[in-house]
C-alpha cells in the first residue's frame, strides 16, 4: 500500500539507540495477582479522588474504591477482590520520592468481579451516555501524562474538532508497550478510535500516527483498518516525534499556541492504549484496572511486555523477571529520555506506567560530572521546540526568572534531547524544570504578596473609615440639633408644615459612594491582576484565570452600575426643598469638620467638655421640648417621635451629669479612651511593645539554641512563671480598671496556672529520669 | 537690525538670554505639567518588590513605609521576610550593590511559616485580632479565634500580644503536589566564579550558604 | 534498596566535549602537514611548543583555582588554543614569542574571563593580536615555500635560530597577502608575474594554495562528523567571495585579487573553520552565525584591502565577537507555538 499521506518534519529531534527488539521477543503476558495492592488515589493530572471505601471492607474487582473529585480527576477502581487493609500515606511513583494517600488492598486470589454494565449496542448509544461510561472506567491518558481522558473528549462548544489523532508513535527507547498492543489488538484500537471520532463530533480527519520503526504494528492496523475512514501514516523514526505537539506538527503541519491546548487548533490527541481501554470500557464496562507496561534492561532475566493490575508493587514486578540489584545502575519508570529514577522497589505501577527499565551499569552510564558549557549549540540543534537551550541554562544558573519567560521557557516540553546531546553532560532538564517550578513560585508568591497588599491597605482604610465616622456622629449629632433649631426657627417663619432636612441622607450617600469606589477600584485592580499573567499561563491555570477575570468583570461591572446609579440618584434629587442643599455640602466635607471639632474639644478640658456638652444637651431639651408641645398644638402626628426624643436628651443629660459628678471630686483628667489625644501615644506605645516584642524574640531563640531537655523544661517552668506573674498583674490591672477583658484575663491566668504545673511534673520526671 | 546689535552688543546679548530663558522656561512649565506624574512610582515599585508580610521586622510599620523609607535612601537590607531574593532585587531595581541580609532585624527564615493559634487553649480576648495586620484572625470576643491560614504571611506580630501564649508559627507544609526539581548541585566549576554579569546573583547565594 | 536517583534523560550520547575538541586537533594534522611540507618544522615545532606551553598554563591556573586539574586538562580546550595559535604564528619564531602567546591566550583571553566557556573573545586570536601589535617585526616573517627554491632551514638551524636567535639568510619571503598589498601601484597582472611566490602557484602562491585546502579538508571531515554547523564557515567564505567579486574589476592597481585569492591564501580556511567555529565567543543560533560569519567575511576583506594588516581574520574576529551578544539578541528563533520570534531584550511580565 502506498502511501500518499504528506507528513511534516519537525525542528530538531534525536536519535538515542532504539533498544526495542528485546521487549519484543516474548509474547505479551499476563502477570499473576500481586499480594498487595498500592493504590495512589492521584494517579492523573489533577485533583486526586475522594475515598468512598473503609479500611477492613470487603471489595470485590472492579468495585469503586475513590471517586472523581471534580471535573479534572478520576475514580479509582479496584483491579481484583480483596480486603481494604489500609489507606495510608505511601511512596508514589513521583520524580520527589515523596509519599501521597494510597489504598492498600490486600487480594485474596479469587479475582471475583463485581458484575460489569456490558453494552453490546453500544454504537446506538448518544454521546452522553458514552462518555459516562468513558468517565466512569476512570480513564486517564496511559501515555504518561496522565489526563483524564472524558476531559479531553468533552471539547468546549465554540472549539469545533477537525482532526483526531491516535498516537502510536512511541519514539521512546525501549518501550513496547504500545507497540505490543497495536500488533495484539489493533481491532480494540480501531473500534476505540471509532467511539473517540464519535463522541468528538465525527472530525474530517481521523489518522492513527506511527513511526516507521513498528513495521509489524503498521501493517496488523492498516489491516484492521481497511474499512474505515481512518488513516493510518507511518513518519521517519525521531525522538521525540511522540510528543503531542510535535505529532501535530508531523501530521498536520500546524503549531499549537503556546500556552494553548490542542483543542483551540481543533485537534484532540489520545494515546493507542488509552482508545483501546475507552473500547473495552464502552463495550464492557471495564473500568481501568490493568494496563500492559514493558519490563526492560540487561538487570532483567526475562525482558518482556506484561498486562498487570495497577496498584502492583515494582518489587513484584521484578521478582517475577529475576532482578538482579547488582547489576543495575538504576530504576527507571518510563523510558530513558523521560522517566524517572524510583527511590525504591516498593512503589506501586500506575495508570501512567508504560515502561520499568532496570539497566545495567554498563547500559546507562551513571552521568558523568558537568563540564563548562561551551556554547556548542548541539542542544539548540536538538530542541523540538526551536528554542536555545544554552541560553535558557545561563539564566536558569542565575536565577534570572524574567530573561528565562522571555526565552519562553514554559515551552519547553522536557523532551530531554538537548541533555543528551550536550557534550559537556550538563543536567540541562534538571535546570529547566527547577526554574519552572521557581517561577511557578514566584507567581504564587507574588499573587499572595498582592493580595496581602490589598488587604492591609483595606484594614488600614477601615479603621482610618472606623475613627472618622465615630468622629462624624458625634459631629452629626451636634449638627442636627442646631439644625433642628435653625429649622425650627424657620418653620416658625414659614408656618409651613416644612419636613425635616433629610440631613442623615446625603451623608450617608457620601459613605456609599465612597465605598463603592472603593469596590470599583478593587475590582479593576483585581481585573487587571487577573489579565497579566494569562500569556504564559498553561492551560489550567487559564482556565482558571479566564473564569477570574469574568468574575472581577461582572464585579467591576455592578460596581459601577451601581456607582451609576447613585450618582444619578444623587443628581436627581437635588431641590425638593432648598433646604436640602446646604445641608449636603456641609456634610460634603464631615472629616475636616470633624477634625476641627475634635481639635477644639482636646483643647478643652475633659471637666470643660462635660460641662459644655451638659450646657448644649439642656439647651437641647429645651428646644426638643419646644418643638413638641408645639407639634402637640398643631397636632401633626409627628408629636409622638419629637417626644420619645425629648425622652432620649433627658436620659442622656442624666449620664453625662453624672459623669461629671464622678469627674469633679477626682479632678484627675483621665482621658476617656474615646479622645482623640491619646491615639498617638498610644501608637507610639504599640510601635514600642512591638520593638521590644521582637528583642525578647530574638533573645529567646539565641537562649533555646544550646540547651539539654531538662533544661529546655527548666526554661519553660521558668517563663511560664513569669507569664503567669504577667497575666496576674495584667488581672489585677484590669480589675483595678474594671477592665471589660476582666473575665478573659481570669481564664488566661487560670490556664497558665495549670500549665504550669503540668511542665513542672514534666520537669519533675526528666529529673528522676536523670 | 544687525547694526542696533553690533551697537548695543551687551543689551543685546542680555535681551537675547532672556528670551531664550523665556522660551526654555516655559518648555519645562509645559513638561512639567504635561508629563507629570502621579504619585511616585519608586516607591510602588519598590513596594511590589517587598513581601508585603507587613511585619514590622524593618523598623516601618509596614511595607509601605518601608518602600517610603528605601525611596528616601534607607537600607535595603532591612527585610527579613523578603531574604536575600528580595534584596537582590531591590538591588537590580535600584542599581546598587546588592548586601547581604541585616543579621539586627531578624534571620531569613529557611520555610515560610504560618500562626497556629492552639484553639483548646484560647480564650478568646481578640488582642491577636487586634494586632494582626491582614485581618487573617478569626474570632470574636468569648469565643475562640482560629487562622486563615491562606490569609497569614507569617508576620507573628500576633504572637506576642497573645495573654496565654497559645499562637505557634508553625512551617508550610509542603507535600507532593508543591513539590518541584532543584537546581543541580553545584559542581566545583560553577561554585566560585569570577564574577560575571549573569553568574551573579548565583555566586552570592552560594558563598552566602557557605558562610 | 537504596537507589541512585538521577534526573532524566537517563541516556546520552558518547560524544563529549573532550572528545569533540580532539576531533577539531585531529582535523587540523592535514594543514599542518601541508605547512610543514612547504616551510619547513617552523610551524610544527610552534605547535607542539604552544600546546605544551598552553597545557601548563592551564594546569597552573586550574591549580592555583584550587579545581582539580586533571578534570579541566582532559576537555583539552587549551590543546586546542594551543594549537591553532601554534598554527597562526610564522614558522621559525623566536620561542618565547610563543611562551608570551600562550600566557595571553589562556591566562588573559581565557581564565580570567573565568575559565572554559566564559571566555567572551577566541583566546588563540587575542594572543595573536597582541603578539602582532607588540612584535611587529617578529610576527612578520613568514618563511619562504620550499617549491620556489626558497631556503628550508633544516631541524637543527631551525632549534637554534627559536631557541638561541641565531638567525637564518634568507629564508624569508613576503607572504602574497603582503605582496599584493605593498605593490598597489601595479598591475595585478605584473604583481603575479613579479613575485616568486605568486608566479609559481597555479592560482593563489605556491604553498599557500595547498595549505588552504589542508584546511579546508579538515573542516569539511569536522561538518560531516557535525562538530558545528555549516552556517558560520559557509557564510563567512560566501561573504569574502563575494566581496571580492564585488571589487574585482578585472586585475588593475586597484584590484584586491581574485575570489581563489581571496578564499586560499592567507589563513582564510584555517579562519573559517577552525576559529570561526570557536562556539564559545561566536553567536549561538543559527541565523545569529550566519549574520556572524557574513560580517567576518565581510571584514576580512575590508581589512585585508583597506586596513594595515594584511592578514585580518584576527581583528575581524575579534571585532565580530564583540558584537555576538548584539546578534544574539536579535536572533532568537521562533520557538514552536509563537508567532514570532521574541526579541531578548523584551522582559517578561512577572
Amino acid at each position: 500500500m502506498t502511501q500518499l499521506i504528506k507528513v511534516w518534519d519537525i525542528p530538531g529531534g534525536v536519535h538515542p539507540p532504539e533498544n526495542k527488539a528485546q521487549s519484543l521477543i516474548e509474547p505479551l503476558t499476563p502477570l499473576a495477582i500481586a499480594p498487595q495492592l498500592i493504590l495512589p488515589l492521584n494517579q492523573h493530572i489533577g485533583a486526586p479522588a475522594k475515598v468512598l471505601v473503609e479500611v477492613g471492607q470487603q471489595v470485590l474487582g472492579g468495585e469503586l474504591l475513590a471517586e472523581a473529585d471534580g471535573v479534572f480527576s478520576a475514580h479509582v477502581h479496584a483491579p481484583t477482590s480483596g480486603t481494604v487493609a489500609a489507606i495510608v500515606e505511601h511512596v508514589v511513583p513521583h520524580p520527589s520520592g515523596m509519599t501521597d494517600t494510597c489504598i492498600i488492598l490486600d487480594t485474596d486470589g479469587q479475582d471475583s468481579w463485581q458484575p460489569l454494565d456490558e453494552a453490546p449496542d453500544y454504537q446506538n448509544l448518544d454521546k452522553a451516555a458514552l462518555l459516562a461510561r468513558v468517565r466512569a472506567a476512570g480513564i486517564a491518558g496511559l501515555g504518561g501524562a496522565g489526563f483524564p481522558t472524558a476531559v479531553k473528549l468533552n471539547p468546549r462548544a465554540n472549539q469545533p474538532i477537525d482532526t483526531l489523532i491516535i498516537n502510536g508513535t512511541e519514539c521512546e527507547p525501549y518501550i513496547t508497550a504500545d507497540d505490543i498492543l497495536m500488533q495484539n489488538r489493533a481491532d480494540e484500537i480501531i473500534a476505540g478510535t471509532q467511539i473517540l471520532s464519535k463522541l468528538l463530533g465525527e472530525p474530517g480527519r481521523v489518522v492513527i500516527g506511527i513511526e516507521d520503526n513498528k513495521p509489524d504494528a503498521i501493517a496488523t492496523l492498516r489491516e484492521a483498518a481497511k474499512d474505515t475512514r481512518i488513516e493510518v501514516v507511518s513518519f521517519p523514526t525521531k525522538y521525540p516525534s511522540g510528543g503531542e505537539k510535535q505529532l501535530i506538527q508531523i501530521l498536520t503541519g500546524r503549531e499549537v499556541p503556546a500556552g494553548q491546548i490542542p483543542a483551540s487548533i481543533g485537534i484532540v490527541c489520545q494515546n493507542v492504549g488509552t482508545t483501546a481501554a475507552v473500547y473495552r470500557a464502552v463495550r464492557f464496562g471495564e473500568p481501568l484496572v490493568k494496563r500492559i507496561t514493558t519490563v526492560v534492561g540487561e538487570a532483567l532475566d526475562t525482558q518482556r511486555n506484561v498486562e498487570v493490575l495497577l496498584g502492583t508493587p515494582i518489587r513484584f514486578v521484578l521478582e517475577q523477571h529475576g532482578f538482579n540489584e547488582k547489576k543495575a545502575s538504576r530504576l527507571v519508570m518510563g523510558g530513558p529520555m523521560m522517566g524517572f529514577s524510583l527511590p525504591d522497589t516498593s512503589v506501586p505501577l500506575v495508570k501512567t506506567t508504560n515502561c520499568i527499565l532496570a539497566p545495567t551499569r554498563k547500559e546507562l552510564p551513571p552521568p558523568s560530572p558537568a563540564q563548562a558549557c561551551i556554547r556548542c549549540g548541539m542542544c539548540a540543534e536538538a530542541c523540538p521546540a526551536d528554542l536555545l537551550p544554552q541560553q535558557l541554562f545561563w539564566y536558569a544558573q542565575s536565577e534570572d526568572l524574567e530573561k528565562l519567560e522571555a526565552h519562553n521557557l514554559f515551552d519547553c516540553i522536557e523532551c530531554g534531547a538537548c541533555s543528551f546531546v550536550c557534550p559537556s553532560h550538563i543536567p540541562l532538564v534538571q535546570y529547566y524544570r527547577a526554574a519552572k517550578g521557581e517561577i511557578r513560585q514566584h507567581r504564587i508568591d507574588k499573587e499572595k504578596s498582592d493580595r496581602s497588599r490589598r488587604r492591609f491597605e483595606f484594614r488600614k482604610e477601615r479603621i482610618a473609615k472606623e475613627e472618622a465616622e465615630k468622629e462624624a456622629k458625634r459631629l452629626a449629632r451636634k449638627k442636627a440639633a442646631e439644625e433642628a433649631k435653625k429649622k425650627l426657627a424657620e418653620q416658625k417663619a414659614a408656618t409651613g408644615d416644612a419636613k425635616t432636612a433629610p440631613a442623615p441622607a446625603p451623608a450617608d450617600d457620601e459613605k456609599q459612594r465612597a465605598k463603592l469606589e472603593r469596590i470599583v477600584a478593587a475590582a479593576e485592580d483585581s481585573l487587571k491582576q487577573a489579565q497579566k499573567p494569562l500569556e504564559d499561563a498553561t492551560d489550567e491555570q487559564r482556565e482558571k484565570q479566564q473564569a477570574r477575570i469574568k468574575q472581577a468583570d461582572v464585579k467591576l461591572k455592578a460596581a459601577q452600575d451601581k456607582l451609576a446609579a447613585l450618582g444619578a440618584a444623587t443628581s436627581a434629587e437635588p431641590a425638593p426643598t432648598d433646604k436640602a442643599a446646604p445641608a449636603k455640602a456641609a456634610a460634603d466635607d464631615p472629616v475636616s469638620a470633624a477634625i476641627e471639632r475634635a481639635k477644639a474639644k482636646v483643647a478643652m478640658s475633659p471637666e470643660d467638655k462635660l460641662r459644655s456638652s451638659l450646657e448644649s444637651l439642656y439647651k437641647r431639651l429645651a428646644k426638643a421640648e419646644d418643638k413638641a408641645r408645639e407639634a402637640r398644638e398643631q397636632d401633626s402626628d409627628k408629636a409622638d417621635a419629637l417626644e420619645q426624643g425629648v425622652s432620649k436628651l433627658k436620659e442622656k443629660i442624666a449620664s453625662t451629669q453624672k459623669e461629671l459628678d464622678e469627674l469633679t471630686p477626682s479632678n484627675v483628667a483621665e482621658p476617656t479612651p474615646r479622645d482623640p489625644s491619646t491615639s498617638d501615644t498610644s501608637g507610639g506605645a504599640t510601635a514600642d511593645a512591638a520593638s521590644n516584642a521582637i528583642e525578647k524574640a530574638k533573645a529567646r531563640a539565641a537562649a533555646m539554641s544550646t540547651m539539654s531537655a531538662a533544661d529546655k523544661l527548666r526554661n519553660q517552668v521558668d517563663s511560664l512563671e513569669a507569664r503567669l506573674e504577667k497575666s496576674r498583674a495584667r488581672l489585677s490591672k484590669a480589675e483595678a480598671e474594671n477592665d471589660e477583658n476582666i473575665d478573659a484575663f481570669k481564664a488566661g491566668v487560670e490556664k497558665l496556672e495549670v500549665k504550669l504545673a503540668a511542665t513542672r511534673e514534666q520537669l519533675a520526671q526528666q529529673n528522676e529520669q536523670a | 537690525m544687525f547694526e542696533t546689535i553690533a551697537q548695543h552688543p551687551i543689551a543685546s546679548a542680555l535681551i537675547a538670554l532672556i528670551g531664550l530663558a523665556l522660551v526654555f522656561g516655559a518648555l519645562l512649565g509645559y513638561a512639567a505639567v504635561r508629563f507629570k506624574v502621579e504619585g511616585d512610582p519608586l516607591v510602588e515599585q519598590i513596594d511590589t518588590l517587598l513581601p508585603q508580610t507587613q511585619c514590622g521586622q524593618c523598623g516601618y510599620p509596614g511595607c509601605k513605609p518601608y518602600a517610603q523609607a528605601i525611596a528616601n535612601g534607607d537600607a535595603i537590607n532591612k527585610c527579613p521576610p523578603g531574604g536575600q531574593t528580595t534584596i537582590n532585587e531591590l538591588a537590580d531595581l535600584l542599581d546598587v550593590e546588592a548586601p547581604t541580609l541585616d543579621e539586627e532585624h531578624g534571620e531569613e527564615s529557611e520555610v515560610p511559616t504560618v500562626a497556629f493559634i492552639r484553639e483548646d487553649e484560647c480564650i478568646g480576648c481578640t488582642k491577636c485580632i487586634q494586632a494582626c495586620p491582614m485581618d487573617a484572625i478569626l474570632g470574636a470576643a468569648k469565643q475562640m479565634h482560629t487562622v486563615i491560614v491562606d490569609e497569614c504571611t507569617g508576620c507573628d506580630l500576633c504572637v506576642e500580644p497573645c495573654p496565654v501564649d497559645c499562637i505557634d508559627m508553625i512551617p508550610v507544609a509542603s507535600g507532593i503536589r508543591d513539590w518541584s526539581w532543584e537546581l543541580p548541585a553545584a559542581s566545583h566549576e560553577q561554585a566560585d566564579l569570577i564574577a560575571t554579569d549573569t553568574g551573579r546573583g548565583h555566586t552570592q547565594r552560594k558563598t552566602g550558604e557557605a558562610a | 534498596m537504596a537507589l541512585t536517583r538521577i534526573t532524566s534523560p537517563h541516556t546520552h550520547r558518547a560524544l563529549g566535549t573532550g572528545q569533540v575538541m580532539r576531533t577539531v586537533v585531529m582535523a587540523t594534522l592535514p594543514g599542518l602537514a601541508v605547512l610543514t611540507y612547504f616551510f619547513g618544522v617552523g610551524t610544527l615545532h610552534n605547535v607542539l611548543l604552544a600546546s605544551a606551553v598552553c597545557m601548563g598554563f592551564e594546569a597552573a591556573v586550574m591549580a592555583v583555582r584550587g579545581r582539580p586539574v586533571l578534570f579541566y586538562l582532559r576537555d583539552c580546550s587549551a590543546l586546542v588554543t594551543g594549537v591553532l595559535l601554534g598554527l597562526a604564528l610564522p614558522p621559525y619564531c623566536p620561542w618565547w614569542l610563543v611562551v608570551v602567546g600562550s600566557f595571553c591566550a589562556i591566562v588573559l583571553a581565557k581564565q580570567l574571563y573565568g575559565g572554559m566557556g566564559f571566555n567572551p573573545f577566541n583566546p588563540a586570536m587575542v594572543a595573536y593580536v597582541i603578539l602582532l601589535i607588540s612584535f611587529p617585526l617578529q610576527m612578520s616573517q613568514w618563511a619562504a615555500p620550499s617549491d620556489i627554491g626558497g631556503h628550508t632551514p633544516g631541524v637543527l638551524e631551525a632549534l637554534k635560530q627559536i631557541w638561541a636567535g641565531s638567525s637564518i639568510d634568507g629564508y624569508t619571503a613576503a607572504t602574497p597577502l603582503d605582496t599584493v598589498k605593498q605593490n598597489s601601484s601595479l598591475m595585478l597582472d605584473s604583481v603575479y608575474l613579479q613575485d616568486p611566490v605568486l608566479a609559481a602557484g597555479s592560482f593563489a602562491g605556491a604553498g599557500w594554495e595547498w595549505v588552504n585546502l589542508a584546511f579546508l579538508a579538515g573542516g569539511a571531515y569536522l561538518l560531516y562528523r557535525r562538530i558545528f554547523t555549516w552556517h558560520a564557515p559557509v557564510s563567512m567564505l560566501a561573504a569574502l567571495a563575494l566581496m571580492a567579486i564585488i571589487f574585482y574589476d578585472g586585475g588593475s592597481s586597484n584590484s584586491g585579487g581574485s575570489v581563489l585569492f581571496h578564499l586560499f591564501s592567507g589563513a582564510t580556511m584555517l579562519g573559517a573553520f577552525f576559529i570561526v567555529t570557536d562556539p564559545v565567543s561566536s553567536a549561538v543560533s543559527n541565523r545569529g552565525r550566519l549574520i556572524y560569519g557574513a560580517s567576518i567575511g565581510v571584514l576580512i576583506y575590508v581589512i585585508r584591502i583597506w586596513g594595515n594588516y594584511p592578514d585580518a581574520i584576527a581583528f575581524a574576529v575579534l571585532l565580530m565577537n564583540f558584537a555576538a551578544p548584539f546578534i544574539d539578541y536579535y536572533t532568537v528563533p521562533r520557538t514552536y507555538g509563537h508567532k514570532k520570534s521574541q526579541r531578548a531584550t523584551k522582559k517578561a511580565d512577572l
